[in-house]
């Protein structure tokens, strides 16, 4: 699925260019997103080890087990193939909370670290917790738009805040959506 | 002071496990350091992903195939009435925040972060994810192949995404 859609996108641009004469610009294009790809690696480099490692020390100290089971109650309503024992519980757990509060830069490495311990037939194919995690990501959880709060203020809004109820209703809509897409997709395929 | 809690929320759990860990007489920084190892090759590991996904969404944008699709598209929101400003948004939100929030911006500048189009905008990047990113960097972490119910899933959660933001700002 990837490849089709890789090879699309790169071939489409790369024809419309062609058509429409900026292969030049194309260029440029492609040697600037390489870059650019590299310093958002330095950026996430840098964040994802630190949060790597206090998710670490808090695993160390006991504290990721007491947290993992405060939210097994949803864990288990979300993904009900995950053993009670499962190790990609705590990633997710941290991760689902991380999104929440949007702490964008912490839920990464914990959604990562999740899907390595999700992966255990390595077979390349994913599983319906796997699927369940990405669309519930992919939803968007994050209760409050922190950034977007600042952006409007910045551009001199009189209620920068006024974004947040709608928002917070927006989300909610598009996280229902999710689960109760991921609850029926579940039913249908099985184990 | 909702901002104000949700700043507080990251230096205070930093300072929470930290401080857990010392109490409960843990080598801290010595666990601090097995950890940050992993996270350093995880992401040594997604970095090529990442370099093959910025360059797919950076040469159509480049070569103005994006633009192409969001003109046509243009068209079609003209008939439900949504506001023909938000459409480029809409199609860049999928494929970079960065590109999204410049042009987010740029519709501040232009409208007024208030007006109906400024409005829809700032709910529409807050309950939407960059989708093409997430499933790159999520499923290069672990090389899937057979995506199965995934992307149909991440579209109809984006679309009701898109479709509440534009209503509860209408």
């Amino acid at each position: 699925m990837l490849n089709y859609l890789w090879s699309f996108m790169i071939l489409a641009g790369l024809l419309f260019g062609a058509v429409c004469g900026n292969l030049g610009e194309v260029t440029q294009g492609l040697i600037e997103s390489a870059q650019d790809a590299v310093a958002l690696g330095i950026t996430m480099l840098g964040m994802m080890t630190f949060w790597c490692g206090i998710m670490e020390i808090g695993k160390q100290a006991g504290l990721l087990e007491w947290f993992t089971q405060k939210m097994n109650p949803l864990l288990n309503f979300l993904f009900p193939d995950l053993k009670p024992d499962h190790p990609a519980r705590a990633p997710i757990a941290v991760n689902i909370v991380a999104n929440v509060l949007g702490l964008g830069m912490a839920s990464t490495p914990a959604g990562l670290l999740a899907m390595q311990e999700l992966d255990e037939k390595r077979d390349g194919r994913a599983t319906n917790a796997m699927c369940t995690f990405l669309v519930l990501n992919i939803s968007s959880l994050q209760l409050i738009p922190v950034s977007m709060i600042a952006y409007r203020s910045q551009y001199a809004s009189p209620d920068p805040g006024a974004v947040i109820g709608p928002a917070l209703l927006a989300t909610s809509c598009s996280t229902l959506t999710a689960v109760i897409f991921c609850k029926i997709m579940q039913k249908i395929s099985g184990r | 002071m909702l901002v104000w809690i949700s700043q507080m929320i990251l230096p205070l759990t930093v300072g929470y496990i930290v401080g857990f860990a010392v109490l409960a007489r843990r080598p801290v920084f010595e666990d601090f350091l097995g950890g940050a190892k992993d996270g350093m090759k995880m992401t040594a590991e997604i970095l090529p992903t990442l370099v093959g996904l910025m360059i797919a969404v950076g040469v159509p944008r480049r070569s103005g195939f994006l633009d192409a699709i969001a003109g046509q598209l243009q068209g079609i929101a003209g008939i439900l009435h949504i506001p023909r400003e938000l459409i480029p948004l809409t199609l860049v939100r999928l494929v970079s925040n960065s590109a999204g929030t410049g042009l987010l911006l740029d519709l501040f500048e232009t409208f007024g972060p208030d007006s109906r189009i400024g409005m829809a905008g700032s709910v529409l990047m807050s309950s939407t994810e960059t989708v093409f990113y997430c499933i790159s960097v999520y499923f290069g972490a672990v090389k899937i192949r057979k995506t199965g119910w995934m992307l149909p899933g991440a579209l109809v959660a984006t679309l009701a995404g898109i479709i509440a933001s534009l209503w509860v700002t209408r």
